[in-house]
């Protein structure tokens, strides 16, 4: 059984097709990205499978479970437990420290635990920065720090919508370079991106178009 | 355990770390709860600075004899026992009695001078309160009248009616009484004219002791004049009890006077109470377009929230955290601030010092963390209306 499958999803806003009958899988430990042109209806796609939308049509089976048919309490459930989110624009609660804005995340998961959230802003090369507000981050730093809050509740599936979308060059080497440890490490990962560069390096790119899967890439030279 | 600090932690850090916003709404309910708790504080001790006020303009309760005899002094006393010593301001026992000056027929009114002085506050004097024997202070239409003057003297002589009848019965002692005052009188000085702008000004005043010897009866009054620092329910309480003496003695309100105290008190307390509704209501206001304003502001912080997996439950409990915490602490500030408006309204207005009330305290703050709390329930409303695919969607 597949981690994750989308069988026939279709997303409608009125006359508009975001996403039109559009199925296929992600197993395990699979890393894969997603491109397309504006409008395309990735971030459409990236919300129904993070459970924080559902579709007009189609069946999401996440873990064997149709989240498609669930409340949205249990959406919030469920995205808790089993998904982490990496954002474009961070969405650090920017108030809150490096190290708080991971224990958010705990906060609602289960418990909050300092010394966890530290360890895990280590993970992403953040120990010293840790007490810094977002304001006080670079770019990258505040895009580590929200990587390092998807993470730390060990979710199922790491959701990624352009997360290099506003980094620079060596940022984004650097955000690549935690996805191929994450890979390694076994965390299943879907990234939706426009930069080549950064589809590459998954095993296996699915191309959106006008909301319909327009085509399939296997990576050949897909390195661990 | 865990979880509650690190909620406390949030609702904290947002507070001090997203200053200026969340200072607006602390702001106003401070300057709210500082309002409700001066004024709460003045509306108690309203009726105890204006009641020592009201006691300048005179007597509010009249000790009159139930029946024809007159008021002995035993009894009066009795009577006065009933009220409470710290609240009697002033008593007043009086003597009427019927007297020729030059051979014009005139009230003299015998007086205990200083409860005169203490319930009648309003009373002018030009010149002096008479105080030694044989002095007289004369009310100034009748002064005009005869053409007296401070300083002068008066020859006050006593005619009493009933003692001539009872001579012709063969009283003696009454008779003998009689001819001594009737014929010669006696020489008082005049020590002072007095003003009331009342019938008083017709009277002459002396001293009781000066009264029994001119009329060679002692101990009998006519009225008792009480001005007692109470409200009129409690002016009634005392004339019941002292009804309830059966000692002779009809106790009386002056109407005149408890009613309009009674008046301007409730008109003063409901007026306080309506500036406290309407300042705690503009509180309300305040906090709660603070409130709309911080959730529309925060909806992608709220969208993430909810994308990390919050309940509506917990971002209520968030949002309320932070208004109840404000709250809490506006209305701390409100009991200090309130204390020291309080205290400065009662030094410009009373000039008297207002005493602190501990039950101020829990009373402010729980009815400004409630004002707050109501006043947060629509915006937060909102915030649980948000969607998480918000944080997704670019801005
Ligand atoms: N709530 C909505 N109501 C109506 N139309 C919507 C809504 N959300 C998305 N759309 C439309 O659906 C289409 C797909 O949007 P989506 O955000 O998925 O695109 P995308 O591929 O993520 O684009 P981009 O690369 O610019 O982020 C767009 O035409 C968008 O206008
Ligand atoms: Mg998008």
């Amino acid at each position: 059984m597949s981690l994750l499958e989308l069988k026939n999803i279709s997303k409608i806003y009125g006359d508009l097709k975001a996403l039109d009958d559009v199925s296929f899988k992600v197993e395990k430990g699979e890393w894969l990205a997603i491109m397309g042109p504006s409008g395309s209806g990735k971030s459409t796609m990236m919300n129904i499978i993070g459970c924080m939308d559902k579709p007009s049509l189609g069946q999401v089976l996440l873990d064997g479970v149709d989240i498609s048919k669930e409340s949205s309490k249990s959406l919030t459930n469920i995205r808790r437990d089993k998904i982490g989110l990496i954002f474009q624009q961070f969405h650090l609660v920017n108030y809150l420290t490096a190290v708080e804005n991971v224990m958010v995340s705990q906060y609602y998961h289960s418990m909050p635990d300092e010394k966890e959230a530290m360890e895990a802003l280590a993970r992403v090369g953040l120990a010293e920065r840790a007490k810094h507000l977002p304001s006080q981050l670079s770019g990258g730093e505040q895009q580590r720090v929200c990587i390092a809050r998807a993470l730390i509740n060990y979710p199922e599936i790491v959701l990624a919508d352009e997360p290099t979308g506003n980094l620079d060059e060596a940022n984004e080497n650097m955000v690549i370079d935690i996805f191929k440890k994450l890979h390694r490490d076994g965390t299943t990962l879907i990234v939706v991106t426009h930069d080549p560069e950064v589809a590459e390096v998954a095993q296996r790119t699915i191309v959106l178009e006008h909301g319909r899967l327009a085509k399939e890439i296997v990576n050949e030279n897909f390195k661990d | 355990m865990k979880k509650q600090k690190m909620f406390f932690r949030m609702i904290t850090a947002s507070l001090i770390r997203r200053h200026s916003r969340m200072l607006v709404a602390l702001l106003a309910i401070a300057v709210g709860a500082t309002i409700l708790s001066g004024l709460v504080t003045i509306y108690y001790d309203v009726p105890r600075q204006m009641g020592a006020q009201f006691r300048n303009y005179g007597a509010n309760m009249l000790l009159l004899p139930d029946g024809d005899e007159k008021l002995s002094e035993e009894s009066a006393d009795k009577a006065l026992n009933v009220i409470d010593k710290e609240k009697l301001v002033g008593a007043a026992p009086y003597r009427y009695e019927s007297v020729t000056i030059n051979t014009m027929p005139v009230i003299a009114a015998a007086a205990d001078m200083d409860g005169a002085k203490a319930a009648s506050p309003y009373w002018l004097v030009n010149g002096d309160w008479p105080s030694v024997d044989k002095e007289v202070l004369v009310g100034k239409t009748l002064a005009a009248t005869l053409g007296i003057k401070q300083g002068g003297t008066v020859n006050v002589v006593y005619e009493n009616e009933t003692a001539e009848e009872k001579a012709d019965k063969g009283d003696d002692d009454k008779s003998k009484a009689k001819e001594n005052a009737a014929d010669e009188g006696r020489e008082f000085v005049v020590s002072g004219i007095l003003e009331t702008g009342g019938t008083e000004e017709d009277y002459i005043f002396i001293s009781l002791n000066d009264m029994a010897e001119l009329t060679g009866v002692k101990g009998k009054l006519d009225a008792v004049e009480l001005s007692v620092s109470a409200s009129q329910d409690e002016l009634k309480a005392y004339a019941d009890k002292i009804s309830a003496l059966d000692i002779n003695v009809s106790p009386r309100l002056v109407k005149r006077v408890t009613q309009s105290e009674t008046t301007v008190l409730t008109k003063l307390q409901a007026l306080v109470f309506l500036v406290t509704a309407v300042v705690l209501l503009l509180t309300m206001i305040c906090v709660a377009t603070t409130m709309m304003a911080v959730v529309a502001e925060r909806r992608k912080e709220i969208g993430l929230r909810k994308a990390l997996g919050a309940s509506n439950g917990s971002i209520i409990a968030e949002f309320m955290g932070e208004g109840l915490l404000l709250g809490g602490v506006g209305g701390l500030l409100g009991v200090v601030f309130g204390y020291a408006f309080a205290q400065a309204v009662s030094m410009n207005v009373f000039n008297s010092s207002i005493s602190f009330r501990p039950l101020i305290l829990p009373v402010t703050v729980l009815i400004s963390v409630l004002v707050t709390g109501l006043a947060c329930l629509l915006p937060v409303r909102n915030a649980t209306d948000v969607d998480p695919a918000v944080v997704l969607k670019g801005e």
